[in-house]
């Protein structure tokens, strides 16, 4: 078997309300061997959750609909599938994991019922040996007196409690790939660091792949393989979490480093943002996307798309001005006074 | 659980209470008098004297009230000035006859009215949903003493299919009994089977976005189960607030359909009884109309319970957390 788990090639997903069409997710690529993670890092809006969630084909359509490329997971090519043998891939061979747990659980049923349903579903076993094992995969995921919270409701868990049975739901079957969309962000900092480490555990020891979905970078280093950042339904970069994160290419990943809040960030000076806001994705947009909020636009950025290079091994960007001839100094770019934007 | 029902038995009493007294007074603020209506107009004068000071009505009104209280606490309901009958026994003859009805209305509305709502939710903005939506705004609308009339023409007088009027015995079979069942079930579940489908609709519509039905997609379960199971008990709640209010105001009587079909239940009681200025009949019918309304408001409220865990019952002020 090759070590191939999972290929995406030029996926593109569109909305459409009314006569408004939304191109959600424009030509999206990218790999993932099997074990490894990727994260996927972006702003609100850059089509990474419509990314991950097409993967499942769990897009509501209407009004959503893939409209391009190709999923091949092992050697099926799951936009090709039936509804009825994409249902076993659903939780079974790929899981999924949610923002926010505390609406992403069933409130009308019992913890322990939501996790002997996936059980159920895709597993051979009687209802006392899905017991069983849902009684296990919450002691797994650190949760205590499992057996007593078995039969509690969704709501008398806390957050981070909540997130852990999702999480148990998700791993119940041993899936290949586990998706995590913007797991943390619904929860305490003190929490976060938790649910990260448990899914580390647990990913070690069931060897599954993740693709962590995030707009913390911070999350993407402390734990994926690979990184692909996204900005307004494209991909501006891509390349391993080493090389992203010493040598990044595109301006738009400095924005995003420039933004994060570090130990190195003075108190007394301001924080740094990327001004504006993303593009509209119902409008057709010309040239870079990213071209209107970028510090170093110049005309040909407005006019021309700019082709997805490999600028350094295993290295991708799409910037104009950064291929293997021509590099852009970031230090520029912070001393700029950014006058120059173009709107 | 215990303490919680307890209570709100307690509560009934002002309840029913102060449902007497509006009747005692709306009764007696209709013009005419039994007296009169029930000698005809031929009457003498005397006739007409005479039966009003037998019948008590002579005297002040605010003794009438605390008679008619004071026999209520001693479980005496009155017997009927124009039935001659004690109130129990017409309301022990007449109220099976409603309960069958209501429960066949009942029976239909659910079954057509909560799939339809389903499905129209299931595929918003389809042709389906769009007719469902559509015959289901001309069901909440439709006046059904209108509709009644037009099955009985079409049905009874122009088919045959039906008998038009009646409620059939047991004795002449069951199928006699069902026909004459049919049509008044029909004319009195419309309403209900729209307002059903319409609220399940928006219940269910406000559910399938939710989180938890991705949630449940994500798991690969069919879609089946998670339209039934993890929808639509989630949409149940407004579904069942609905259902308490449609089974009371069915068990008291459908006084149009009732009066079309001329039924023998609860509504026509209550309509002949107005006719005759039968205060005591009217009062009473009312007062257990009422009685049956908190009665199930109470069983709808512990059911609300068992549909969602989140709610829990106190005997606090407050009621719920």
């Amino acid at each position: 078997m090759s070590d191939m788990l999972l290929k995406v090639e030029n996926l593109e997903v569109q909305f459409r309300s009314g006569s408004t069409l939304t191109k959600a997710v424009n030509g999206v690529s990218f790999s993932l061997n099997r074990k490894e993670n990727i994260g996927i890092v972006g702003e609100s809006g850059s089509g990474k959750s419509v990314t991950a969630t097409s993967l499942l084909r769990l897009i509501p359509d209407p009004p959503g609909k893939i409209t391009g490329g190709k999923i091949i997971f092992e050697d099926k090519d799951l936009l090709k599938l039936s509804d009825k043998a994409m249902r076993k891939i659903r939780g079974n061979e790929i899981s999924m994991i949610f923002q926010d747990p505390s609406t992403s659980l069933n409130p009308v049923y019992t913890v322990g019922n939501q996790i002997v349903e996936s059980i159920e579903t895709h597993q051979h076993l009687n209802r006392k040996e899905a017991k069983e094992k849902a009684v296990h995969m919450l002691e797994l995921v650190g949760i205590p007196e499992a057996r007593k919270r078995f039969s509690m409701y969704p709501h008398e868990f806390s957050g981070g409690m909540r997130q852990r049975v999702m999480i148990a739901i998700a791993l119940a079957c041993n899936p290949k790939l586990l998706i995590a969309d913007e797991p943390t962000t619904a929860l305490d900092v003190t929490v976060q660091a938790q649910i990260l480490n448990l899914m580390k555990d647990l990913q070690h020891s069931i060897d599954t792949s993740i693709i962590m979905i995030t707009h913390d970078l911070g999350v993407i280093w402390e734990s994926c393989d690979k990184v692909l950042v996204m900005y307004a339904g494209n991909v501006v970069e891509s390349g391993t979490v080493q090389e992203i994160h010493d040598n990044p290419l595109h301006p738009y990943t400095w924005g995003l480093l420039d933004s994060q809040i570090t130990e190195s960030v003075s108190s007394e000076e301001e924080l740094s943002t990327i001004p504006g806001s993303p593009p509209d994705l119902s409008l057709d947009i010309s040239g870079c996307p990213f071209a209107a909020r970028c510090p170093f636009a110049e005309e040909i950025c407005l006019e021309k798309t700019p082709e997805m290079i490999e600028a350094a091994e295993g290295h991708f960007t799409a910037c104009h001005f950064q291929t293997k001839e021509h590099r852009l100094d970031r230090k520029e770019a912070k001393v700029d006074d950014r006058s120059n934007i173009k709107s | 659980m215990g303490k919680y029902i307890f209570s709100r038995l307690i509560n009934m009493i002002p309840t029913l209470f102060v449902v007497a007294i509006i009747v005692f007074l709306i009764t007696r603020m209709i013009p005419g008098d039994p007296a009169s209506v029930m000698l005809g107009p031929q009457a003498s004068r005397e006739d007409v004297e005479a039966l009003t000071e037998a019948l008590g009505l002579n005297e002040p009104i605010h003794i009438q009230f605390l008679q008619y209280i004071g026999n209520l606490l001693k479980g005496h309901f009155g017997v009927s000035l124009s039935y001659n009958q004690p109130i129990t026994d017409l309301i022990i003859n007449r109220f099976p006859n409603t309960v069958i009805l209501a429960v066949s209305a009942l029976i239909i509305a659910f079954m057509i009215g909560v799939p339809a709502g389903i499905i129209s939710a299931s595929k918003q903005n389809s042709l389906i949903d769009y007719s469902i939506t559509t015959i289901s705004l001309i069901g909440v609308s439709m006046p059904i003493f209108w509709l009644g009339v037009m099955l009985v023409l079409y049905f009874s007088v122009n088919l045959g299919w039906f008998p038009a009027t009646g409620m059939g015995s047991m004795a002449d079979g069951f199928i006699s009994y069902l026909k004459h069942l049919i049509l008044p079930s029909i004319t009195l579940a419309t309403i209900p089977t729209a307002t059903f489908a319409r609220i399940t609709r928006s219940s269910m519509l406000e559910v399938i976005t939710q989180d938890y039905i991705k949630t449940a997609r994500s798991k690969g379960i069919s879609e089946f189960i998670v339209i039934f199971k993890h929808a639509f008990k989630n949409a149940f709640n407004p579904l069942l607030t609905v259902l308490g209010l449609q089974i009371s105001s069915l068990l008291g009587g459908a006084v149009l359909t009732e009066t079309i079909f001329s039924w023998p239940g609860m509504g026509l009681l209550i309509i002949d009884a107005i006719e005759k200025r039968d205060f005591v009949v009217v009062q009473s019918t009312v007062l257990f109309i009422a009685l049956i309304f908190v009665i199930v408001n109470l069983v709808v409220d512990i059911l609300y319970k068992v549909v969602n865990p989140k709610i829990s019952y106190s005997t606090n002020k407050g009621g719920t957390k």
